[in-house]
């Protein structure tokens, strides 16, 4: 008896630290979402209010005016939808290679992938840039891009762990039934990597959609701008329209929490994965 | 006779299907092969040619030795990024770990609407960087910030944020705590995978919390606490979209937001130095290489590995 009142108290304590904890992060993020709905002068009260008095939802047809928003939305959703096309074609392939076929150089090959997963950005990040700006491809998407489809080296990393994991008596049992490697590959080992294959595709996604340092660097034009680039430019000319840039980075944002709603446990998979397993 | 053609026919088929496994090998490799030439191999190896020459689109690019290396350590701004980028490493990566930890146990209770909880801590991660920086800006506003109107009703006189050298640094620590999401998720599966045996034998012995918590919870958790300082130190030497965003490119005030590779950044593509920019992000990687050595180095000694 005493026991149980002992738990019940302990479980009320526990929810008193959750919800307190929660308030705190959640409170910027809803800060963020009422912002967007403000009439500007509201933005400037003191001390801060919560609600939008009145609500008004014009200020996202607004935003989207000030700057050339469907413009840069579907700059963005080009440069997001076929890298990530290119890391679901590229990385499963090599990793299966290295994971599950046998060929001189092989693990060489895989150490020295491992070891560039080492070397930070900053270091390829200038020579790549003369390169492509040889290749007349600065001010284009196609660096954003066409990297994706040869391969990331942390996704190859990761799906070869995968790959691994799946039994060999499954690739005995197609090649005595006579299948090629790549009916093998094609048919059998790729279906199966599937879940492995969604959660690099949702890093890709979140990378290409959030990133900010690749279109800063390469695309030039205002037409080719991607949301990152637009909302800065928002900062720069309408520094004080708070109430627009808040609606801007909410309709940023709802795309990932949409994919993290639908797709939680392998978001969640996919990170504990890369954290500690991988 | 026959004993020995029995023998051969496998051997020839076997041998067939080999180089078949090794040119298939070779063939699903192929896209990453060119990749890693192309995209890391190469632009590796140029990286450190262009660090020896004074390379700028304009400029040829003559070799010039170890020139940009000695300006470097001449050059003001260069030391100022280093003092910003270590002095918020420094404050960031302890604090993130010990509230990174707090929340995992947190997290890792058995009550009810646990997913909801989680839910919650995760959803900042999720707020791409131009847009978090963005909303920080507007929180931490002095005068109409939310986040000195809470202090103001504790009665606290809050500070000016981002108006101040002294409190700018700070400022950006407290949002990107905010963001520890992902590190909590990692430690979270760390939580799972420690045996629920060891907490039995404990509550055997009658072990307090804390006991539980200092002789227990927290040694298993070394080997992920140590996977989370090793990023953590590498993700904040690379710190650039949030302090980039945050003052549009200016470090201010004062360059207190300038950040080593807002410095490289700068160079490179503001000032098209791109030579003095390479030898920039050789130095980066020699004090990431010896960070992570360091904290590998030191791992012999505090990271407890469960069955050891």
């Amino acid at each position: 008896m005493e026991a149980t009142t002992k738990k019940r108290v302990k479980r009320i304590y526990a929810h008193i630290v959750l919800i307190l904890a929660s308030i705190v992060f959640l409170v910027p993020f809803i800060w963020m979402v009422s912002t967007s709905f403000k009439p500007i002068t509201q933005v400037f009260t003191f001390p801060p209010e919560f609600i939008p008095r009145p609500f008004q939802w014009e200020n996202y047809i607004e935003a989207t005016k000030y700057i050339p928003f469907w413009t840069y939305t579907y700059n963005t959703a080009v440069i997001t939808g076929l890298s990530t096309l290119g890391v679901i074609i590229s990385c499963p392939l090599v990793a299966y290679s290295f994971a599950k076929l046998r060929w001189r150089g092989r693990d060489a090959l895989f150490a020295v992938t491992i070891g560039v997963m080492m070397i930070p950005a900053q270091v390829t990040m200038i020579p790549l840039f003369l390169l492509f700006n040889q290749f007349g491809w600065v001010g284009t998407n196609l660096p954003l891009i066409v990297p994706a489809f040869f391969g990331v080296p942390f996704s190859i990393f990761l799906l070869r762990q995968f790959f691994k994991g799946l039994p060999n008596t499954l690739r005995e049992a197609a090649k005595i039934d006579g299948a090629s490697e790549w009916r093998i590959y094609w048919q059998i080992m790729f279906p199966l990597a599937k879940p492995a294959v969604l959660a690099i595709a949702l890093f890709q996604f979140m990378a290409s959609w959030t990133d900010f340092l690749g279109p800063l660097i390469y695309l030039t034009e205002e037409a080719s701008y991607t949301l990152s680039l637009g909302l800065q430019q928002f900062q720069n000319q309408q520094g004080s329209q708070w109430h627009l840039m808040m609606a801007v980075s909410t309709l940023m944002t709802l795309p990932i929490i949409i994919l993290f709603f639908f797709m939680q446990k392998t978001f969640i998979k996919g990170i504990t994965f890369t954290g500690i397993k991988g | 006779m026959e004993k020995t053609e029995l023998g051969k026919a496998p051997k020839l088929r076997k041998n067939k299907r080999r180089s078949n496994e090794s040119l298939a090998g070779w063939l699903f490799a192929l896209p990453w092969l060119i990749g890693l030439a192309v995209f890391f191999i190469y632009p590796l190896l140029s990286s450190i040619y262009y660090s020896f020459t004074d390379y700028s689109i304009l400029q040829s690019g003559d070799f010039i030795g170890l020139a940009n290396y000695r300006e470097l350590f001449q050059d003001e701004l260069f030391w100022i990024s280093i003092y910003n980028t270590v002095y918020f490493a420094v404050l960031f990566v302890p604090l993130s770990i010990i509230f990174g930890v707090a929340l995992a146990m947190v997290l890792n209770m058995r009550v009810r609407g646990m997913a909801v909880y989680r839910t919650i801590f995760f959803l900042p991660t999720l707020v791409p960087h131009v847009a978090l920086a963005i909303l920080w800006i507007w929180l931490l506003n002095p005068q109409f910030g939310l986040v000195n109107a809470m202090l103001d009703f504790f009665g606290i006189q809050g500070p000016p944020w981002l108006g101040s050298t002294f409190w700018s640094k700070p400022a950006l620590v407290l949002m990107s705590l905010w963001g520890i999401g992902q590190a909590v998720i990692i430690y979270l599966a760390g939580l799972g995978d420690i045996s629920q045996e060891y907490y039995e034998a404990a509550e055997v012995d009658g072990a307090s919390f804390l006991q539980k918590t200092f002789r227990i919870t927290l040694p298993l958790l070394t080997p992920v606490i140590f996977f989370n300082l090793v990023m953590g130190f590498i993700g904040a030497f690379q710190q650039f979209t949030l302090p980039y965003a945050m003052t549009n490119g200016t470090g201010s005030p004062a360059d207190s937001l300038t950040f080593y590779v807002m410095y490289l950044y700068d160079n490179a593509f503001s000032y098209f130095r791109m030579g003095y920019a390479s030898a920039m992000a050789w130095i980066l990687f020699v004090i990431i290489m010896l960070l992570t050595a360091i904290v590998f180095w030191s791992s012999k000694r505090w990271v407890h590995y469960q069955g050891d």
